[in-house]
């Protein structure tokens, strides 16, 4: 049985990497390694889409559709009839979901 | 003791005069006050870690946000930003024992850091604020923040330095590698890397049971006005499959997705309850083998979803795989219950019928 967890959103694009590290020190999985002059992409099937890499990368040479690989939250947003991608109700309280942190982080941003 | 106590619990000016990014954020920041922690864990904070396990109070084990001091820190001490999640900040402050630091505990909302960090709310803003309000810029010297690594799905570490002044060092993953750390600074890639061993995987245990602990009750209950205590006893086994067993055998099940274990350890563990529906009851062959069936059909489907309920529990699952697994095998496993259903209501109604 094929597995489905063979592919990702994850992508690299080396020549705008300016092997500053940060993507090897945040990796929970070591899908980065430190390379001579530019990071290396060594496990990319091992990638969970944390996203810590893409957002702490300075020159935007990687990017990945970040989420949380939390089956529970899918099923129950789309139960709710709202987007399984974007929805996160992992951890309970409905106070803490990302529903609805938006409204307290990015409009102090001006956003 | 009075004098520190009044030290730690000073009201410092600093916070009122530094701008906050928006007027919105004004009123849920605090006072900045610098308050007090030590090393010790206590068997009061072991009992809140206990319920927290338990998922006794999910979401009410929080630690006030803001500015601790552990220790006797000064101007050059390292800074270490935590959650307002008890088990964060005890992992935290009992790995830094006797080490003058200070932590910026950042409001989670009482959820751990990488859990947090995945929701936004362990952000650079929350980070950024955090800072501001503390006043942290005068009260060290140097400009560096030691972050958890967990804590990168919602940091950017460019944005908080050019919005706080500071620089984000991401630590190890692990608080108990940090007096390692700490001696060069730098993290091996053993410290680097998440892992779900064994223990990990147990202490999840309880809190997946505490969640389908009334519905298993229910379902046992109806079925054993139904069927009898055996088809009672077939749905506490197939809960406690998924809820205790999986848990602890995950690495050692066949195949990579969850529901595919779920349905390889859920048929194991209804192969006995098969054998004993189709045998005892001396009906004929049609409704014998029905029986031996049931179970077959429903006891891995119960698994199979635990199962894949428990991806987000572990700590390497990415949505694109789990979102894939949820479309290939949900049906198959809504389909094999539904069908197990449709069978029991059949040789129910023959039962009743006199059919059988």
């Amino acid at each position: 049985m094929k597995s489905s967890y063979g592919e990702n959103t994850l992508e690299y694009f080396p020549e705008r990497c300016i092997n500053c590290r940060r993507c090897t020190q945040v990796c929970p999985h070591q899908v980065f390694a430190e390379g001579a002059d530019h990071a290396a992409l060594v496990h990319p099937s091992d990638c969970m889409e944390c996203g810590a890499c893409a957002l702490n990368c300075p020159v935007e040479a990687i990017s990945v559709q970040s989420g949380v690989g939390c089956a529970w939250a899918m099923i129950s947003a789309a139960l709710r009839g709202k987007d399984m991608d974007t929805e996160c109700s992992c951890g309970g309280a409905s106070d803490t979901c990302c529903g609805q942190a938006p409204d307290t982080i990015h409009d102090c941003q001006g956003k | 003791m009075n004098g520190q106590e009044n030290q730690c619990n000073s009201v410092r000016s600093t916070a009122t005069s530094s701008p906050s990014p928006c007027g919105c954020c004004q009123q849920v920041i605090q006072p900045a006050k610098i308050r007090c922690t030590t090393s010790i864990i206590t068997s009061a904070n072991r009992f809140d870690h206990a319920l927290a396990r338990f998922g006794w109070n999910r979401g009410g084990h929080r630690v006030e946000p803001g500015l601790y001091q552990l220790g006797k820190p000064d101007t050059e001490s390292p800074v270490f930003a935590s959650a307002n999640y008890t088990l964060s900040f005890d992992a935290l402050r009992s790995a830094l024992n006797g080490r003058d630091s200070w932590i910026l505990v950042l409001d989670t909302k009482g959820i751990n850091v990488w859990c947090a960090a995945g929701k936004g709310t362990f952000g650079s803003d929350e980070l950024v604020r955090r800072i501001e309000a503390s006043g942290l810029a005068s009260i060290v010297r140097h400009r560096k923040i030691i972050v958890p690594q967990l804590g990168a799905p919602g940091i950017s570490w460019p944005e908080v330095l050019q919005r706080s002044g500071f620089t984000v060092e991401y630590g190890p993953v692990r608080a108990a590698d940090l007096p390692e750390y700490l001696k060069t600074r730098t993290a091996t890639p053993a410290m680097r890397e998440v892992q779900f061993s064994l223990r990990d995987r147990l202490v999840l245990i309880p809190v997946e049971l505490v969640h389908l602990v009334l519905p298993m009750v229910v379902a046992a209950a109806i079925l054993f006005f139904l069927a009898g205590p055996v088809a009672a006893f077939a749905s506490v086994a197939a809960v406690i499959a998924g809820t205790v067993l999986f848990p602890a055998l995950l690495p050692f099940i066949p195949t990579r997705d969850f529901s595919t274990k779920g349905f390889i350890l859920g048929t194991i563990v209804a192969i006995p309850f098969g054998v004993v529906f189709s045998g005892t009851l001396s009906l004929p062959l049609w409704a014998d083998v029905s029986a031996g069936l049931i179970p077959l059909l429903v006891i891995p489907a119960t698994t199979a979803y635990i199962a894949l309920n428990f991806t987000g529990a572990t700590t390497f699952t990415s949505r694109t795989g789990v979102k894939k697994e949820i479309f290939r095998y949900v049906p198959v496993m809504a389909l094999m219950a539904g069908s197990g259903l449709v069978l029991g209501v059949i040789l129910g109604i023959s039962r009743l019928a006199g059919v059988i």
